[in-house]
């Protein structure tokens, strides 16, 4: 075309105003830590296996999870899910059922039969593990996994350690246990049952190994003094639970009084309902406030008709079968005091759930050792004060639950495998979490939870199947969906759309965005409208 | 083929003749009748493959037509008076954007005092505006330069106005000789753009421009008119060639030759000073007159060659370039530049006033005397001025000056003889 | 509207394109290779309103016109940003005539095209709100009127921003203005002025007329797709907020341009020949003055006497709520 001279042009000759001059600030695309991920005890990158869930990748998804945690079906179970507690989308609706699509991949993964990756190439090296529970199994797993030959000595007649003699099936069902440990074992861990370490720098000398982690537990119920006749049935929670994976199931009566406000009361009241009994009372000396249960297992009991006495302590067993119980009334401070008011309860037998201590008696005479308050003090890398010692799991002061022990092992196979070469494991940088305010969430359509089925209340106390089921793949698929993602982009192409000057470049899927900066004016539009809070504006330097 | 018809009639089936593909009008006395016959026509399916399209003004008229004709199609329409000035933004408009839009103006003044007669105050108005501007003198002459002016349009990229005298030639039936399809066909061919709105070849039409290349942008304006000062002449006589008849061009001179005095004049008012001519001539008065058929671009040469030996040229313009005098008398000076003679501008003929051949021969004596002031008004009626002015003089509060004057003259019919 | 079926994937079907959704849901915004139309190196205002509107209307088109559009742009802050010479940002045949004549134009192009058997080409007119509802309104009537084959997209930010923010007749009542200063006992645009261009436009009875935001991209995709699907004259408002215009920051224009829809300010509605068919309901409701407030035209309603004005504006939001039905469940 032979065109008019200035008033007409050739098109989009504009590229060569490179308007990126006019720029002040400048985005920049970040990763913020997701406070699911920094909340989980067992350090999984709950949002990264999301993500994939969420394209239906459940594989995937799997693989990345187990990555972190080789057990998470037992963990889509038993695991108190403070990834919940601290996911974003509670400001919105409600919290994203990580636990549940966990669940639903562990159950995904072994009615597919998915296999965990093999280990890296030998290293030569041995490390023993003392005890089959969650941190033991967990330290074995990453351990193996780097490479080094590990053999796991566990005392009792089958691994899982409070997974199995702690937790009630209707929690957490036999084949998923057995099926997940199974797993774990199959990538070359070595385990000897049934035999107890009295004496942990004989075995490891023995046995030559380089290095020791030990994850023994807890499970020595606490006793409190409680005066009673020679008549009177006193057990221990432990034992009870310990009891149900026997042959014979313990007799506990018709009336059953647990002594106790931790989830361990719940289970045995629980389970003694499932035995038979007709009554099943939980006497706690403060109120549901300040019970250490949670929550939702409160409920579950009290919807399967266990009863909870709030203000009460057991004072005395009469004859064999009248606890004397006294009223108590919150102080100012919140603690509880007596008030000199008693009643009296008729039960079959007293069980105690009081807490557990740790049989610390491998560890007799190993230099350098501190123990305090009944357990073994392990420096920030999870070793002992004895070198080439570790310990972690329910023997080490922290929280006393499947999922921090799981994280024990994990953390602890990271330092042994460090410590193994000579060096250090040093922890990446973390990133600045992805706080609630650092979302647009207008762009995320309202979605409510998924509620998983449950047991109808006739076969809880009847039966021990599962009260909680899983969610089908539709429900799972939709409950990933719900992840915000926060603080890391997924690609919702947000920036690349609202950039008025076209100066955010789509580098193809999987690769994200790019910032084209000599037309960036640097508006910040799509800082402001990036759903996840993945790009920060910051100064122009020159 | 020869037929008596009205003027506007003639034009329309010009214009059909011409082929184009859209046509735009909206109403305004005296062009509207040319747009009535092509909407017939159209409708009618004489005039087939085109687009008539009534628009809601004038301003759309010829923003339509800016349109059409960006993308590449003949495009036409027709308008006068207060319809040009409505469009005027427009039509500064088409020209910059370098659109061959051909527009007939039905040439009429411009109010107030609203007046719907004859002269050429509207086209005047838009002189600079960068379109070319023809002036027929007959009906034949406006039938043949539409044709030219499409063919000229299309050459240069450059918008025409063929201006036509309202009534005087647009409501008159006089005999014409129309052409056939096939002569036009082989005169003017299908439109070939310049510049073209389409999706294949995507331009931006229509930029801003600022003080860095504004200037050269008017120049090549300009330059585009330089240009047609040659093109002008060589298409009236191709059509002469082709048709057998001479139309168009940039003047016409008649009888100059050793004439002392010459009246230049545009449009159909040189019918009537050639007929004063020939009678003077044939008083022995040394007396020819010039018809300027392009005023835009403004031929200047010609004019000189024509004009150089007279003693005196009469501008006789049916417009006012008030507080100034004549508007083609300044292009008429600047083309005798340096040459010592007298001139004279004479507004005349203003809201369809009538020139009377009367008139003009007392007009031409005078002049032949050098008896003229530089401005005259042709037979202005000075009693009624001086009365008015003195009514104005003695009352603040005078009230409106078209009414007093109609008052005065105690009718409230137009005056035309 | 039948195209927002929810394929829920965290961010719905809000954000501009995901991952997950089939390409053929997915926006226009939202694909590689978008058309562009109008591309880098404009030199539109940080966070320009009407840069952004005019990409996404534009592209919507170009995609559901197979790329076969021309566009005519009245005079404005969009022709002006695009065109200096000699670097244009468009990459379609476009073209600028005038201020008020941009549906006229658009009226001949699209009879040219239609002379010319080439009638696939679609043709688009464009301009501001003072291009569109003041001196373009004319020629704007006339080709509604006529029916003509254009899409007109008004880009309206409320004011005459080109020239430095000048009262039009889209400017919102007590809109601090260059024309309409906030001074005096009526602060600001005087109540109970203005005009509304897209009711008007429905009083035609074109086939097709709609509201839009930048805020809202599916909902303006939808909407110029579903303009296209028209032969005969069609209107699209859109409303684009002006940093520089209405005094707010240039990171705000879509949470401001969504403060708007979602405060019932700026109803998004279609209608079909001349009737109302559906009107977009409003997601999470807010109040007008967390619109108002992100703006410093709307400053003087947040001084001390400001309190009946704000509550007019209050009014005048859920007066639209109800008279176009933006409550409920919807897209």
């Amino acid at each position: 075309m032979d065109k008019p001279f200035a008033i007409t042009l050739d098109v989009g000759t504009s590229l060569a105003n490179k308007t990126g001059s006019w720029r002040t600030t400048r985005p920049v695309y970040v990763d913020r830590l997701p406070p699911c991920n920094d909340a989980c005890p067992a350090g999984e990158n709950v949002q990264g296996w999301l993500f994939h869930a969420e394209a239906g990748d459940y594989e995937a998804a799997w693989r990345l999870l187990v990555r972190d945690n080789p057990m998470p079906a037992v963990m889509g179970r038993v695991c108190y899910h403070p990834c919940e507690g601290a996911c974003n989308r509670g400001t919105i609706d409600a919290a994203v059922g990580i636990n549940s699509v966990e669940r639903f991949l562990g159950d995904l993964a072994i009615r597919r039969g998915w296999r965990l990756d093999a280990p890296a190439e030998s290293t030569g090296k041995r490390v023993l593990v003392v005890g089959a529970g969650p941190s033991g199994l967990s330290a074995a797993y990453h351990l193996r996994r780097a490479g080094h030959a590990v053999k796991i000595v566990e005392a009792g007649p089958a691994a899982g350690g409070m997974m199995r003699f702690g937790i009630p099936k209707y929690r957490l069902p036999r084949d998923v246990l057995d099926t997940e440990i199974r797993r774990i074992l199959d990538i070359g861990v070595e385990i000897e049952l049934n035999r107890k370490v009295t004496d942990v720098r004989a075995e490891r000398e023995a046995g030559g190994f380089d290095a020791a982690f030990l994850a023994v537990g807890a499970h020595i119920g606490k006793r409190a003094y409680i005066p009673a006749g020679a008549a009177a049935r006193i057990v221990d929670a432990v034992s009870v639970l310990r009891g149900m994976e026997g042959e014979e199931k313990p007799m506990l009566g018709r009336r059953v009084v647990v002594y106790g406000g931790g989830n361990t009361a719940i289970d045995v009241a629980r389970t003694a309902k499932r035995l038979g009994a007709t009554e099943a009372i939980i006497v706690y000396r403060r109120t549901r406030e300040k019970m250490p249960a949670h929550d939702f297992e409160v409920e579950e009991a009290l919807q399967e008709g266990v009863l909870i006495k709030w203000l009460s302590t057991i004072k005395n067993v009469a004859g064999e079968a009248t606890l004397t119980v006294e009223k108590m009334a919150l102080d100012d401070k919140g603690y509880p005091q007596p008030t000199g008011e008693f009643e009296t309860l008729e039960a079959d037998s007293l069980v105690l759930a009081l807490g557990q201590d740790v049989d610390l008696s491998l560890l007799d005479g190993v230099p350098g050792l501190v123990i305090r308050d009944g357990v073994v003090e392990v420096g920030p890398n999870m070793m002992t004060g004895h070198p080439g010692i570790f310990a972690g799991g329910d023997m080490v002061p922290s929280e006393r639950t499947v999922t921090v022990a799981v994280g024990h092992g994990k953390q602890a196979a990271r330092h042994i495998d460090a410590w193994l070469s000579g060096g250090e494991w040093r922890p990446p940088a973390r990133h600045e979490i992805a706080k609630a305010e650092n979302l647009n969430p207008w762009y995320y359509a309202d979605a409510p939870k998924t509620v998983r089925p449950m047991l109808d209340a006739l076969r809880r106390t009847s039966t021990f199947d599962e009260v909680q089921g899983g969610l089908d793949e539709g429900n799972a698929l939709f409950e990933a969906r719900r992840c915000l993602s926060c603080g890391n982009c997924f690609e919702c192409d947000n920036c690349y759309g609202v950039c008025p000057d076209n100066a955010v470049i789509k580098l193809g899927e999987g690769r994200r965005y790019r910032f084209n900066l000599d037309y960036c004016k640097g508006c910040g539009i799509c800082a402001s409208e990036c759903p996840c809070g993945a790009i920060r504006m910051e100064p122009e330097r020159n | 083929m020869l037929k008596q018809t009205e003027g506007s009639h003639a034009i329309a089936e010009s214009v059909a003749l011409c082929r184009p593909k859209v046509i735009c009008a909206y109403p305004i006395t005296p062009q509207t009748h040319i747009v009535e016959g092509l909407g017939e026509m159209v409708k009618a399916g004489e005039l087939a493959d085109c687009e008539f399209i009534n628009v809601e003004s004038e301003f759309a008229a010829l923003s339509v037509a800016i349109g059409s004709s960006a993308a590449g199609v003949r495009t036409y329409t027709a308008t006068s008076s207060q319809g040009l000035l409505f469009m005027a933004e427009a039509v500064y408009n088409a020209s910059g954007l370098g659109l061959p839009i051909v527009m007939t103006i039905g040439n009429r003044a411009i109010g107030a005092p609203i007046n719907i007669w004859n002269d050429h105050s509207d086209s005047m108005s838009m002189r600079d505006a960068g379109w070319i501007q023809l002036y027929a003198e007959t009906n034949q002459e406006a039938l043949d330069l539409h044709i030219q002016a499409f063919r000229l349009a299309e050459e240069l990229s450059c918008p025409v106005m063929v201006c036509m005298d309202g009534f005087i030639l647009t409501h008159a039936y006089e005999r014409v000789d129309v052409p056939s399809q096939s002569e036009v066909d082989a005169f003017l061919p299908p439109f070939e753009p310049r510049q073209v709105l389409d999706p294949a070849e995507p331009v931006t039409i229509g930029a801003m421009v600022g003080p860095e290349a504004f200037t050269e942008v008017r120049y090549l304006a300009h330059h585009k008119q330089m240009r047609a000062l040659e093109r002008i002449p060589a298409l009236a006589a191709e059509f002469e060639r082709r048709f057998g008849r001479a139309s168009g061009g940039l003047i016409r001179p008649y009888r100059t030759e050793g004439a002392e005095t010459i009246v230049v004049a545009l449009g159909s008012v040189n019918g009537t000073i050639q007929e004063v001519v020939d009678e003077m001539r044939e008083a022995g008065v040394a007396i020819g007159s010039v018809a300027i058929t392009s005023f835009r671009p403004f031929p200047l040469a010609a004019l000189r060659e024509a004009l150089m030996h007279a003693k005196r040229v009469v501008v006789l313009e049916k417009c006012l370039a008030v507080g100034l005098g004549g508007i083609v008398s300044d292009g008429v000076r600047k083309a005798l530049s340096g040459i010592q003679l007298n001139g004279y501008t004479v507004v005349a003929g203003l809201g369809g006033r009538a020139i009377t051949r009367a008139s003009l021969k007392r007009l031409f004596e005078e002049a032949g005397r050098d008896a003229l002031e530089a401005v005259t008004f042709l037979d202005l009626n000075t009693d009624l001025v001086a009365h008015e002015l003195d009514r104005e003089a003695g009352t603040r509060r005078s009230g409106p000056t078209a009414e007093a004057l109609l008052k005065r003259l105690g009718t409230v019919s137009a005056r035309i003889g | 509207m039948e195209m927002q079926t929810v394929r829920f994937y965290q961010t719905g079907t809000f954000t501009v394109g995901n991952r997950l959704l089939a390409p053929h849901e997915r926006s226009v915004q939202a694909e590689a290779q978008r058309a562009n139309a109008l591309t880098s190196g404009h030199r539109a205002c940080q966070g320009c309103g009407e840069a952004l509107g005019a990409r996404y209307a534009i592209d919507a088109a170009m995609r559901a016109t197979g790329g076969k559009i021309v566009a005519v742009n009245a005079t404005g802050c969009l022709e002006v940003f695009s065109t200096p010479y000699p670097e244009t940002s468009w990459q379609i045949p476009w073209i600028h005539s005038l201020f008020g004549n941009a549906a006229a134009v658009a009226s001949g192009v699209a009879a040219a095209m239609r002379r010319k058997g080439t009638d696939d080409v679609r043709v688009i007119a464009q301009g501001g709100d003072g291009g569109t509802t003041d001196i373009g309104f004319g020629c704007l009537s006339g080709m509604f009127e006529r029916n003509d084959d254009v899409l007109y997209l008004c880009y309206d930010n409320e004011a005459y921003m080109n020239t430095g923010v000048q009262r039009s007749s889209a400017t919102p009542p007590a809109a601090r203005t260059a024309t309409t200063p906030a001074m005096g006992p009526e602060p600001g645009n005087v109540f109970g002025t203005g005009k509304n261009v897209p009711l008007i436009a429905v009083a035609h009875q074109i086939p097709y007329v709609a509201t839009a935001s930048v805020a809202n991209l599916r909902d303006l995709e939808y909407k110029v797709t579903r303009a296209m699907e028209f032969r005969g004259a069609r209107y699209v408002h859109i409303h684009v907020p002006c940093p520089l215009g209405w005094g707010s920051a240039p990171a705000d224009t879509i949470k401001v341009a969504r403060a708007a829809v979602e405060s019932g300010l700026f109803p998004l509605f279609e209608a079909v020949n001349g009737e109302i068919v559906s009107s977009t309901k409003i997601r999470r409701r807010t109040p007008t003055a967390d619109y108002l407030r992100l703006q410093k035209r709307f400053a003087h309603l947040f001084q001390p006497g400001g309190e009946a004005r704000l509550a007019h504006i209050q009014a005048i939001a859920e007066r639209n709520i109800v008279k176009f039905g933006l409550e409920g469940t919807g897209a």
